[in-house]
């Protein structure tokens, strides 16, 4: 059998404004079909019961959610170990509908940004208004981060979670920690 | 720079999350048409100074095509709409001509 690596082996940043690591592997399903039916909906929160995130928002708990990515796709989260069985299940739930469940935990990295100027270091990267009072826990947000597209979401305060394609990871790691370097803070937020 | 609304899943971020189109509400000439038409449907672009209709797509967010009305020279966005349609919504254009009486853009006014 072969050895689940994440693309960047784990790695870390801690000696800036904020703490950049890279997440072990989080098992990732994009779900795509008509998020207004009852059963892909079903299907979107097998991993997470509730309702289905409304546009732009998500929930997830832990490694367990799932995030409105268009009104025709879904991400749903679950450990990487479990990715088979969870999808045999949404299989099972959306029996004829038409859609479609792809695992797609090895096509991508994320990264945990933690610390006071966590928003801050993300902020230098996105076209995004982070603020606090803008931008809180609960939203989901598919941007462009310097030249590469990106989904973020708060994880906790003071913690900001960032998914990118994995061919990318390196060079969004290394963005993180430019952007995270002693003594760049703007001290905006 | 222009701030758009995307109006699949209501962000409203600067340009370079979208990506440009080209003109909106081309009227696509086929097989059996003219020549004149073809070269119509193929060539012929407005360049206007002012009010302008466009397509844009949201690249870096939801992925999707829709449509923005604005000026050229002052680049004020006048609104978004959806790509499911052949002409620009009536309190759109409503507001334009508040804002901008007297303009014309191919055969709206």
């Amino acid at each position: 059998m072969s050895d689940p690596v994440t693309a960047l082996n784990g790695a870390t940043f801690n000696a800036g404004i904020a703490s950049v690591a890279e997440v072990p592997l989080q098992g990732m399903i994009t779900l795509r079909g008509d998020l207004s039916a009852a059963a892909i909906q079903k299907a979107a929160t097998v991993t997470i019961p509730g309702d289905m995130p409304t546009a732009g928002r998500a929930r997830i708990e832990g490694e367990n959610g799932v995030a409105w990515m268009s009104p025709d796709e879904a991400l749903v989260l679950c450990p990487y170990a479990d990715v088979s069985a969870v999808l045999e299940k949404m299989q099972k739930t959306l029996g004829n509908s038409r859609a479609l469940a792809v695992d797609v935990s090895d096509a991508r990295a994320s990264f945990r940004i933690s610390g006071p100027h966590a928003r801050e270091v993300l902020a230098k990267l996105c076209p995004v208004d982070l603020s606090p009072a803008v931008f809180t826990s609960g939203m989901f947000r598919r941007t462009r981060m310097a030249q590469v597209p990106a989904a973020i979401w708060l994880s906790d305060t003071d913690c900001l979670q960032v998914i990118s394609f994995r061919s990318q990871a390196q060079y969004v790691f290394d963005l993180l920690v430019v952007a995270a370097q002693p003594g760049s803070s703007v001290d905006l937020y | 720079m222009l701030i758009l609304t995307c109006p699949v899943c209501g962000v409203t971020a600067e340009e370079t999350e979208f990506h440009g189109g080209g003109e909106a509400h081309l009227k696509r000439h086929g097989p059996g048409s003219s020549d004149e038409n073809f070269e119509e449907y193929l060539f012929m672009r407005e360049n206007p100074r002012g009010v302008h209709f466009e397509r844009w797509r949201h690249v870096y967010g939801c992925g999707k095509w829709f449509h923005a009305a604005r000026c050229t020279t002052t680049l004020e966005v006048f609104g978004t709409y959806p790509a499911q349609t052949y002409e620009p919504p009536k309190d759109l254009l409503a507001k334009i001509s508040k804002k901008r009486p007297g303009w014309a853009w191919r055969d709206l006014a």
